[in-house]
């Protein structure tokens, strides 16, 4: 054991660091030059940036409370009524920026979740073959035969409704797609000649797994976060929209809903600050993604086969 | 071929299994007892056990799971919570509806679709393409919710170029309630198609029998519509086989939304009512669907690609 680790050390610091450290600075570069992948970027950290400040109770407090009254227009007057009110006179403003701390905590619960999962059972399916391949595809295939919108109303009921519900729901039906495309790139990666010397100095398969395979398919990880943290984001609307996600709380996807009464009496601002929102949001992890998938790993195909992540809502895909 | 078709068919049993089990878990057990919700609070303890016999919730665990593994393969699911109609005679009602509906939305987005795939692979790379791929970027990105919305509001209330909501069984002028939320399946899946469709027919654009045609003297127009689109069909067609099945469960928002009886607003319905047999006959349904789509994907492809059939 002492002859191997000792061995194994040059081995690891210098071939392997070296190329995945030159992966990520020519991926970086690479990102750096395009302007739009930078703006979204640049968008992802704002709106962390108001989900943690809302959170920490230091912006848009207190947004039940009324600031106008029942249905104010916008008015520039003040920043709380700058979009206008609701039907109680709360602040839409305020609202706005309360649904964005839920979505983007529903994006990173569900996130946190997904990616031990994805991974560890994508890595060993991938990795070992066999019966464990096969065990785990049938696991997951099982899972994403049942479409996930149906998954996704089952668990709230078994769950209770709440953001809670959201979090688990979204974060088991999602995982599917990581360990899909982790599998494939453990097949691929389990026979070369890189994994094969590591097994020449006496590696053992959770060696080879997480240190020596795992840092060459971790950009699949990034690529994939950013997608699925837009899809959850979209997910928690719609099942907000259906009464089964938050309660209680301002939500885009509630937001919404209230909209659809409101627009019959020309109320328009509560539906277009949501939907503006959301959008922006949804928008920049989309690009952000597709540069991430550009400067990583052009090749890889991200074409997620329905009953992946996001219910199928409108059209029978995925969304 | 045929070979291969036997062993994917045969690999279906262990999933149809396993998401039978899997729903069975989630309604049956894990779901809790319906019976607290249907007869309410003030239930007599007699009430409750003769209900609980009554829907077989006072078998064992393996007798309940065979119970429910009948119900899918005689595909009778019993009786609405909410409504007391036979699932399957609401199932049958709604099909027409939600086909109306499917049928046209999605043949449109898929011919339009295959056509901007086609232009934009013919400027790829120019700023039409990257208008074009940038405009499906930002339509993914808005809710579903905001075409709903806006369609209904400004096309129908405002500009009342069609109805705001309803459907009528008259054979012709159901088209004429179908038509907006029609419109809005292909805006929303537009996006998505045109960009996964133009992969695809980038991906052909890079192989040497496009070049073989580019160098025998052949205009690129020639080489888009006839070399490029008979092969790129391959995957459009492989891409879009798996949506055709759940063409009969058409759209869950649209049809709730726009007041259309298919089995879309019958699932809404039955999530706002909590009314579990229909959410899992649904359910069971669109599991069903799905994995007959996937085997006719995975048959499909292996019928034009013979590299699939060794794997």
């Amino acid at each position: 054991m002492s002859i191997s680790t000792s061995v194994s050390k040059p081995a690891r610091t210098s071939v392997p660091v070296h190329v995945s450290k030159s992966l990520w600075v020519d991926a970086w570069h690479r990102m750096r030059r395009e302007k739009l992948a930078m703006l979204s970027l640049g968008v992802i950290v704002a709106y962390s940036l108001v989900a943690i400040l809302a959170k920490l109770g230091a912006i848009a407090t207190p947004w039940d409370v009324e600031v106008a009254g029942a249905y104010a227009a916008p008015s520039f007057g003040s920043l709380k009524t700058i979009m206008g009110s609701d039907i109680f006179g709360r602040s839409v403003f305020y609202k706005t920026i309360q649904g964005t701390r839920i979505a983007m905590s529903v994006g990173l619960v569900t996130s946190i979740i997904t990616i031990p999962i994805g991974v560890v059972l994508g890595a060993l399916a991938g990795y070992f073959g066999g019966v464990i391949d096969e065990i785990i595809v049938w696991f997951y295939t099982t899972i994403s035969s049942i479409p996930s919108i149906m998954l996704l109303v089952a668990f709230t009921y078994v769950l209770g409704k709440g953001i809670f519900s959201v979090y688990i729901a979204l974060g088991v039906t999602s995982w599917v797609t990581l360990a899909r495309l982790v599998r494939g790139e453990f097949m691929k990666h389990k026979s070369r000649e890189y994994v094969v010397a590591a097994e020449a100095i006496g590696a053992g398969h959770l060696i080879r797994i997480f240190r020596h395979i795992f840092p060459n398919v971790i950009h699949i990880v990034i690529i994939n976060l950013s997608l699925q943290f837009q899809m959850a984001i979209k997910t928690e609307v719609i099942l907000s929209y259906l009464g089964l996600g938050v309660q209680g709380q301002p939500s885009w996807g509630v937001m919404i809903d209230d909209a659809k009464l409101e627009l019959a009496r020309g109320v328009w601002w509560q539906l277009t600050a949501a939907t503006i929102a959301m959008s922006f949001i949804v928008l920049a992890f989309n690009i952000f993604g597709d540069a991430l998938r550009d400067a990583f790993d052009p090749k890889l195909k991200m074409v997620t086969m329905p009953g992946g992540i996001g219910p199928r809502v409108v059209s029978g895909k995925e969304e | 071929m045929t070979a291969y078709a036997i062993r994917r068919l045969l690999y279906t049993i262990p999933i149809l299994l396993g998401v039978c089990l899997l729903i069975f878990m989630l309604f049956n057990k894990v779901g809790g007892d319906p019976t607290y919700q249907m007869l309410g609070k003030h239930a007599s303890a007699a009430q409750i056990q003769e209900l609980r016999h009554d829907l077989g919730l006072d078998k064992s665990d393996l007798a309940q799971f065979g119970d429910f593994l009948k119900q899918v393969v005689t595909f009778d699911f019993g009786r609405s919570y909410a409504t007391k109609q036979r699932i399957s005679e609401m199932i049958w009602a709604g099909m027409p509806a939600s086909l109306t509906l499917a049928i046209p939305a999605f043949i449109v987005e898929t011919l339009l679709a295959i056509a901007i795939a086609l232009l934009v692979s013919f400027f790829r790379g120019r700023w039409l393409d990257r208008s074009i791929v940038l405009m499906c970027v930002i339509g993914i990105s808005v809710s579903a919710l905001a075409y709903i919305l806006f369609g209904q509001y400004v096309l129908a209330y405002w500009w009342g170029l069609f109805p705001i909501s309803g459907y009528d069984q008259d054979l012709f002028q159901r088209f004429r309630y179908v038509a907006l939320p029609a419109l809005i399946w292909v805006v929303v899946g537009l996006g998505v198609n045109v960009r996964v469709f133009r992969t695809f027919m980038l991906d052909e654009v890079n192989q040497d029998y496009v070049r073989t045609a580019r160098a025998k003297g052949l205009g690129e127009g020639v080489v888009l519509f006839k070399h490029v689109l008979k092969n790129a069909m391959i995957p459009v067609l492989t891409y879009v086989v798996i949506e055709i099945p759940f063409l009969i469960t058409g759209s869950f928002l649209l049809e709730s939304f726009f007041g259309i009886p298919g089995l879309g607003s019958i699932t809404i319905d039955a999530i706002h009512n909590s009314d579990f047999p229909v959410i899992k006959a649904m359910t069971v349904i669109e599991t069903l669907l799905f994995i007959v789509g996937s085997l006719a994907t995975d048959l499909a492809y292996s019928g034009v690609d013979p590299r699939v059939r060794l794997g």
